[in-house]
């Protein structure tokens, strides 16, 4: 099946990951050595951003390291970008690890203890910097305030829809829209296209 | 297949943020199988979180890339999914089980050529890409359950037509074909059900009265199968007396 996919991707420099992937499939261990050095990065970059506890996000960016390890032939290039996948992961097993971490009781009085909104100036200090900070910078502030915050708590901060929508005093249908229009206008202006 | 509820689309992006809980999850799962739209907005609700997420980078402690390597040792990689063709040869069986596999390998083969020309219809290569990926995930599963070595069937009657099962306890998955079961009312689907102790688990729809699926989700401890009709898009518990149920013994 010949399927041409257009992708505008994040890291354009560096080594080519879908044939660092490809090698790691067959157990190239110095192939992987690359391949972690590209994503160790952003994965426990975003890891420490959801857990925010160094230690937690060492042992989860080692188990997402592996699963790629692991899971490296199933990789399907049709389905996306390396960086979008290692990324899935990284995020779905923290978010994992937020949610088993906490009991219910104890979730609720965490929830309400952070319930205030990060102000937007926390999100733009820490994307300061490169040009990539940059640009996902200035497209956050695109959003609208609810949009932004619909995304930000549930991505940065691994809330359930239903959570964010408790926290935010606002009906669960309303953060579902505003979670996937705030996406759509990210989308738009990251220049994300298929 | 054009079931896509608009609440349930609405969901993409609460997905690929992972913000769904798990039933919600498997629904919407469930429902990304029949919605190519939905498929391609995930895409690229997770390439653009990835940008977000990329925009964190931090350089973890140096001594966690040596740990991990170290771990790559003792990790045992998995092979890549089986492919249709590899797996269907070379089987050895009794006679029935072999003639059902055929007829099962056929009806896969009908439902990928439909699954061919409905993707034909597309106008973007892209959202074709990504049903495309779906059909051939799902038969190449399927075909490995046909050709796993304790893949065994049921088959039982309903109306004109018969329903079967087919699992393999090993790959704790299962597969259903059906053969002319009796025609759906506009605005109804089967769905499949795991029958777990009299509890029944959502296993994903089937639209048509002759057909084959892969169930959707594990085994694990269920008795057997049911096939109820339900609405359009299925619903989270059986809303009627099942048409079939198939024991796996």
């Amino acid at each position: 099946m010949s399927t041409v996919v257009h992708l505008s991707a994040p890291q354009r420099r560096g080594p080519d990951l879908r044939e660092l992937v490809a090698q790691v499939a067959f157990g190239d261990q110095v192939a992987f050595g690359h391949l972690y050095d590209a994503a160790a990065g952003p994965v426990f970059g975003l890891v420490r951003r959801v857990l925010r506890d160094p230690a937690q996000s060492e042992e989860v960016t080692q188990e997402v390291m592996l699963e790629v390890w692991r899971n490296a032939a199933r990789y399907q290039p049709e389905r996306g970008e390396v960086m979008s996948w290692v990324l899935t992961i990284a995020h779905r097993r923290a978010v994992d690890r937020v949610r088993s971490a906490q009991a219910a009781g104890e979730r609720e009085q965490k929830a309400a203890a952070r319930s205030h909104v990060p102000p937007f100036d926390e999100v733009a200090e820490q994307v300061e910097g490169r040009l990539e900070r940059e640009q996902v910078r200035r497209c956050l502030k695109g959003l609208t305030e609810l949009q932004r915050e619909s995304v930000s708590m549930a991505y940065y901060r691994g809330f359930s829809y239903r959570e964010v929508a408790d926290m935010l005093g606002v009906p669960l249908g309303t953060v579902k829209t505003r979670m996937r229009d705030g996406l759509i206008r990210l989308r738009d202006c990251l220049g994300v296209a298929w | 297949m054009v079931t896509s509820s608009a609440d349930l689309h609405t969901l993409t992006g609460a997905y690929a943020a992972h913000a769904l809980d798990d039933p919600e999850r498997e629904a919407f799962e469930r429902h990304l199988l029949q919605c190519e739209a939905c498929a391609l907005e995930v895409a690229e609700f997770r390439d653009t979180l990835a940008r977000l997420g990329a925009a964190e980078t931090v350089a973890p402690p140096p001594a966690l890339k040596a740990r991990v390597l170290a771990k790559t040792a003792t990790v045992r990689q998995l092979p890549p999914p089986s492919t249709p063709g590899e797996a269907v040869a070379g089987r050895r069986g009794g006679r029935r089980r072999t003639w059902t596999r055929l007829a099962l390998a056929a009806c896969v083969a009908a439902a990928a050529g439909l699954g061919g020309i409905a993707v034909q219809q597309y106008q973007r290569a892209e959202h074709a890409g990504v049903r495309a990926q779906q059909l051939q995930t799902q038969q190449a599963r399927l075909t490995a359950l046909l050709a796993a070595p304790d893949v065994r069937t049921a088959t039982a009657r309903s109306g004109g037509g018969s329903g079967t099962v087919v699992w393999s306890q090993h790959l704790g998955e299962a597969g259903f074909l059906a053969d002319g079961l009796p025609p759906l009312a506009s605005g109804t689907t089967y769905e499949l059900w795991f029958d777990d102790a009299g509890t029944m688990r959502p296993g994903g729809l089937l639209t048509t009265s002759s057909g084959t699926v892969l169930l959707d989700g594990k085994i694990k401890d269920a008795a057997g199968i049911g096939v109820t009709v339900e609405p359009a898009g299925g619903s989270r518990h059986p809303s009627g007396r099942p048409v079939l149920l198939l024991p796996f013994s």
